[in-house]
């Protein structure tokens, strides 16, 4: 349990959000052209890192808006948080 | 060769104070080969060696286990085994587990004090009641015994359930299987250790894995705190960290590591003598023998490997619990605890062969793996040792994230396990 620092509306309680997985997964630009591996890789298969992660999350009881985190999954710290579609910061 | 435990050797340890006892499993150094290594001493780990050497006769081989065995979710779970689940590739895994556990404390002469106290599922609306009736079908076509209770059934079965149709989330019924039941968590691990030991596998505490060492297609060994291990076949059983071993030999897998609590209260006098679930709301009760109540909660929703969890989700479960059973509305609960559990896309384990030959794994079991130990264990061994699943968890590949023959149980059966 801990407290996020929402880009739009400040400190919240972390039960006020959902969790929405690894960050920077892009959507395939060419849908038609992938193989059943790329599928997969896409769907299904994640980093699941322990250490810094990146991640989204939503402000679902809140402004109901997305925001990226960089996260220790290891200790729950919140390292940085950032608008999306901002570039993700290099480590 | 392993003393025999009896009322016998009790009485004439007695004798002694109880300070001769010999030695469970012994403290090997790690030797510089093996023919097969097993990341990851919990429950299903121990089990793998274990039957990789009684049926398999591979005895050159060892369990590598980063802390101390059983140390993991093996000890951290709330102990319920059942087999009801939809699909017949699921039931097919979980029987073949249940019917181990008949025969476990037996075969390993160690008590694992599995006890057949049925597990009721309770319906809360009437989808659930819909899926609920389908399951018991399901169930009793695959000859898992299984029976639908309607809400009368269940207030005669556990009298202390509220089935007042006035509360937030009232009992429409439920089912029952009364061959399920629980376990003691950490005997299941000392046991098969024992096991596992008296047959010549070693089994290494304390020896983290650092890395795998693998040639372009294949494994060559495995880097540990303890040093470098030869071998060509390494099977992960790591639970929550399965991620991170794979990662290590640059694979990735389809799962996310959550935090899953569980609480215990202070011990009371018998009270509850079955195991209650209810999924709709996450709450999760039974007895120890011991006399505290065993309460089983939620998963938080974002990765983590931390094992604490978040307060709200204790919160929500102790509510549906408090109102559920009002009897209990004075109980202290006296540790609350989190492991981290790997959970598929699907909330199906993975038993599976991967694209690196020797490396195989075993993970994926979320929130439900303590039940199926014995099975996931024979399993396991079975697949490393032949280098081909058994049919029994032939579908539990990794490959169906590609093929999408998914086993779908997180939708259609209870999402609990």
């Amino acid at each position: 349990m801990f407290v996020i620092n929402c880009p739009y509306c400040g400190e919240r309680d972390q039960q006020e959000f959902k969790a929405g997985g690894e960050a920077h997964i892009e959507r395939p630009k060419q849908p038609t052209e992938l193989s059943d591996d790329e599928w997969a890789e896409y769907l299904f298969m994640r980093k699941n890192i322990k250490g810094v992660q990146f991640e989204r999350w939503n402000h679902a009881h809140g402004c109901r808006k997305w925001f990226n985190m960089v996260r220790d999954t290891s200790n729950d710290e919140i390292k940085l948080i950032y608008k999306m579609g901002e570039r993700p910061p290099s480590e | 060769m392993k003393n025999k435990y009896s009322i016998f050797s009790l009485v004439k340890n007695a004798f002694s104070y109880h300070e001769n006892w010999q030695k469970a499993w012994k403290d090997p150094t790690p030797k510089k080969e093996y023919d097969a290594v097993i990341v990851g001493g919990g429950g299903h780990g121990l089990a793998t060696a274990y039957y990789l050497a009684k049926k398999h006769n591979m005895k050159n081989i060892a369990v590598v286990e980063k802390g101390w065995i059983g140390g993991g979710n093996t000890g951290r779970n709330t102990t319920i085994i059942r087999s009801n689940y939809l699909w017949d590739a699921s039931a097919g895994l979980y029987d073949h587990a249940l019917k181990i556990w008949e025969g476990l404390s037996q075969e390993l002469n160690y008590n694992v004090m599995f006890s057949q106290r049925g597990v009721m599922n309770l319906a809360h609306n009437l989808q659930d009641v819909r899926d609920l009736k389908r399951r018991t079908h399901a169930n009793r076509l695959n000859g898992i015994d299984a029976v639908y209770l309607s809400t009368e059934e269940v207030k005669k079965f556990c009298p202390i359930i509220n089935t007042s149709p006035d509360i937030r989330y009232p009992v429409l019924g439920g089912t029952l299987q009364r061959r399920a039941g629980t376990a003691r968590h950490d005997a299941v691990a000392w046991g098969y250790a024992r096991g596992a030991d008296e047959m010549g596998v070693d089994v290494i505490q304390n020896c983290e894995v650092k890395g795998i060492k693998r040639n372009s297609d294949h494994v060559e060994g495995i880097e540990t705190t303890k040093g470098f291990i030869k071998t060509k076949k390494v099977g992960v059983v790591a639970a929550g960290h399965s991620s991170v071993i794979a990662n290590m030999a640059g694979l990735r897998l389809p799962l996310e590591s959550k935090p899953l609590q569980a609480l215990v209260s202070e011990p009371v006098k018998p009270i509850i003598d079955t195991v209650v679930m209810s999924n709709a709301v996450h709450a999760y009760v039974s007895q120890s023998d011991k006399g505290e109540l065993v309460i089983g909660a939620g998963t938080d929703d974002y990765v983590s490997y931390s094992q604490k969890g978040s307060h709200q989700i204790v919160e929500g479960t102790l509510n549906a619990i408090l109102e559920l059973y009002p009897i209990f509305s004075r109980m202290r609960m006296l540790r609350q605890w989190g492991g981290i559990v790997d959970i598929c896309p699907d909330a199906s384990p993975i038993l599976s062969k991967t694209s690196i030959k020797g490396l195989y794994f075993n993970c994926g079991w979320g929130t439900g793996g303590f039940k199926a130990t014995p099975g996931s264990g024979d399993l396991f061994a079975h697949t490393i040792a032949n280098d081909e699943p058994h049919k029994l968890n032939a579908a539990f590949n990794l490959n169906r994230f590609v093929s999408g023959d998914l086993v779908d149980e997180h939708g259609a059966a209870a999402v609990a396990h």
